[in-house]
């Protein structure tokens, strides 16, 4: 009776806590600005299908792919598990599914443990890729510090977690020969053999302890691990399957139209709507592109938000291969970052990031005098050839290339800067309309040989 | 040659079956201008009455855009739109993938809806319906030809297969670079970067991407693209390749196999 109120506190606390944690990640994702979801659902489904829960994506490279299909089928199964850790939990039974499943029970602990196997292995390797072997895309100057104990933190969880999942399930082996009422009689193909071999011989009362030891830890790390998620880059276990739905569906070669400058440029061309109302003079300037997270859309704070780090997109950039500065992963951490900052300061209500320090504090009238210049230099994002390798490299079909094209933007039409090498490019464009600065006729060509 | 506008065309109140377009590397680049020379070449070889907008043409935009500078992008581009409505084009072809892109794919949300396709798929289309033969044995025979995808051609518009499959109708021998297709390695001159000096680094793109292509031992690189020929040609050149690597645009390769 004392454990199921135990548990039921414990349960209300995390599941609470972490709800309070995942809203707060989905206003900073609606920081961002609204965008229309187009395109038809069906191709939005299967996307979601094929690469977040298919992983198709993770195929082009095929050990990491294997590997993390390792974990992810073990993390999809133990979920039968945890979901009767919750009944045993609330309603003080044990192994409740023992009854109504039967002799399927063996089969589908057995097959989780197998997993579980599999998972732990792939685990040790992950440990040993991140810190043992040289893995380029593991050691980018942006993996330093946070990002590096972020990644190594989750698989020691993870490894916590199975050891007690296997506590759990070998005591119980062994315990079925002592108190063969409680725990009644099972045929797992793991502990079977993994519990006597471990446990055999123990008394008892320590047995009793070690088995509660591996429930309790190994609920207590599906707790600890819920709230780890919304600070980690772990959460595309859960973003991944969102992002993907609502990634958009236009050509990859298709840079977003700006309908607010074509109007504008129809109608000093004379090709505007005769109709559309008289432009409002002392309307302040409108901002152009994005130099902060506010100026983007949801859609790619939710992509920065389902980042795992795992640096694809960097690894097959053609200027951080050749040493430029300009690494996508590190452009769509730092849109995350940034969302996280804003959202903080916002929800602090501290009226020094509100205009004139007074009234309350939104996205609206939200300045604490950065953005995300203050995260990207220049020098990255002028490196860009967009040439989409980063977003045909993404598992999750996050696109780097759009938060860079924003970014671009912004400097070009609201700040007026960007490289003076293109100042002669604009000119010609704009006096000439030819990207060559010459002034021979374009059927030139046709007398030369 | 004679190469007739779409002007003269109109003039004539005639039609052309198919519009050129040219760009601004294939009107004005020396090394591009013998693409644009070769292609119509082929054209007139298998018979096809095509026009171009000469002077009328104007750039695309892409080079803006991708910059950053929407303003300028829609002036150009909203004013092209004007050009080819006027004359009521419908079907296009061009041998740069910049402008292919561009007009495919961001013309139609200002109003400008064209049946366009890159010129390696054209060249495909002619080699299989029999309009254009090649010569048995020509002068590729033998030779190791590595084909370089461009970024916008492959990446951003899926195109892997056609330009292969024009490359398979020369006698020579087909070798991939490990980053091929979906992992093509850009050439470096994409998003206005052919404008512009280099970001600080360690290694030119271009000289990256030439250095794949070269340990491969090819005698041809073949590219696609008139950025990623200029780029690929320095690339060579960069190296000291020059007398025993070419680096030749697709059509290039097909107007000296012709079977006239």
């Amino acid at each position: 009776m004392l454990q199921s109120i135990v548990f039921a506190v414990v349960a209300l606390l995390a599941l609470g806590f972490a709800y309070f944690q995942f809203s707060k990640v989905r206003a900073n994702i609606l920081l961002g600005k609204d965008e229309a979801v187009t395109g038809p659902a069906t191709a939005r489904w299967k996307n979601m299908l094929l690469v977040a829960f298919g992983q198709k994506k993770m195929f082009k490279r095929l050990i990491p792919a294997v590997l993390h299909l390792m974990l992810y089928v073990a993390f999809v199964f133990t979920q039968i598990e945890l979901i009767e850790i919750f009944i045993d939990g609330i309603f003080g039974v044990h192994r409740w599914f023992l009854g109504p499943l039967g002799g399927m029970y063996n089969g589908i602990i057995s097959a989780i443990e197998l997993l579980s196997i599999l998972a732990f292995v792939a685990t040790v390797i992950f440990l040993v890729r991140r810190n043992v072997l040289f893995i380029p895309r593991f050691h980018k100057p942006e993996m330093q510090g946070w990002p590096k104990l972020d990644a190594n933190l989750i698989l020691v969880f993870e490894l916590i977690l199975l050891a007690c999942i296997f506590t759990m399930n070998g005591t119980d082996v062994v315990l079925q020969d002592l108190d063969p009422d409680h725990y009644r009689a099972t045929n797992f193909a793991v502990s079977g053999f993994l519990g006597p071999v471990l446990f055999g011989g123990m008394d008892a009362s320590t047995l009793h302890i070690l088995e509660r030891v591996g429930w309790w830890g190994h609920i207590t790390m599906v707790f600890v691990f819920l709230n780890y998620l919304p600070k980690s880059k772990h959460l595309h276990i859960l973003l991944a399957f969102p992002n993907t739905y609502f990634a958009r569906l236009k050509p990859r070669g298709e840079m977003l139209n700006m309908p607010e400058v074509m109007n504008e440029v129809k109608s000093m061309m004379g090709l505007g709507d005769p109709n559309a109302p008289e432009p409002d003079m002392n309307a302040p300037l409108p901002e152009f592109g994005a130099d902060d997270v506010t100026e983007m859309s949801w859609i790619d704070i939710l992509g920065a938000y389902s980042c795992t780090e795992c640096g694809r997109c960097t690894s097959v950039c053609p200027a951080n291969i050749t040493g430029k500065k300009l690494s996508p992963r590190k452009i769509v951490m730092n849109v995350r970052d940034r969302a996280e900052e804003i959202g903080n300061k916002i929800r602090s209500g501290n009226t020094e990031y509100a205009p004139n320090n007074e009234g309350v504090l939104s996205v609206d009238n939200f300045d604490d005098g950065r953005n995300l210049w203050d995260y990207i230099t220049r020098e990255e994002i002028h490196a860009c050839t967009t040439c989409n390798a980063c977003v045909e490299a993404c598992p999750i079909l996050i696109n780097p290339l759009e938060m860079i094209n924003k970014l671009r933007r912004h400097e070009i039409l609201t700040e007026a800067k960007g490289p003076s090498d293109w100042m002669p490019l604009f000119n010609s464009i704009e006096n000439q309309q030819r990207a060559w600065s010459v002034s021979n006729s374009r059927t030139a060509w046709i007398e030369q040989d | 040659m004679t190469v007739k506008t779409m002007a003269e065309f109109a003039a004539e109140d005639k039609t052309p079956e198919i519009l050129f377009w040219v760009g601004c590397a294939g009107s004005f680049d020396d090394r591009a201008q013998k693409v644009t020379r070769a292609f119509a070449e082929i054209l007139n070889a298998a018979g096809i009455e095509f026009a171009i907008l000469g002077d009328e043409e104007a750039c695309t935009g892409d080079p803006a855009r991708r910059a950053g500078n929407e303003f300028l992008f829609q002036m150009v581009a909203l004013q092209n739109i004007e050009t080819l409505n006027m004359y009521g084009v419908k079907k296009m072809v061009t041998a740069c993938p910049h402008c292919f892109n561009t007009i495919k794919n961001e013309y139609p949300a200002l109003g400008g809806h064209y049946d366009i396709v890159h010129h390696t798929q054209l060249l495909q289309q002619l080699i299989d319906d029999g309009r254009i033969k090649m010569t048995e044995g020509g002068s590729f025979k033998g030779k190791r030809i590595t084909y370089h995808d461009s970024c916008y051609l492959g990446r951003a518009n899926g195109i892997y297969e056609a330009p292969r499959q024009v490359l398979e109708s020369i006698d020579g021998q087909l070798v991939e670079m490990k980053r091929s297709r979906q992992n093509g390695l850009c050439c470096g001159a994409g998003g206005a970067q052919m404008w512009k000096e280099d970001e600080p680094g360690e290694k030119r793109i271009n000289t990256e991407r030439t250095d794949e292509a070269l340990s491969l031992n090819a005698d041809v690189i073949a590219v696609n693209c008139p950025f990623c020929l200029t780029m690929m040609t320095d690339g060579v050149t960069s190296r000291e390749k020059q007398e025993e690597v070419m680096v030749y645009d697709l059509s290039e390769l097909i107007v000296r196999q012709l079977a006239h």
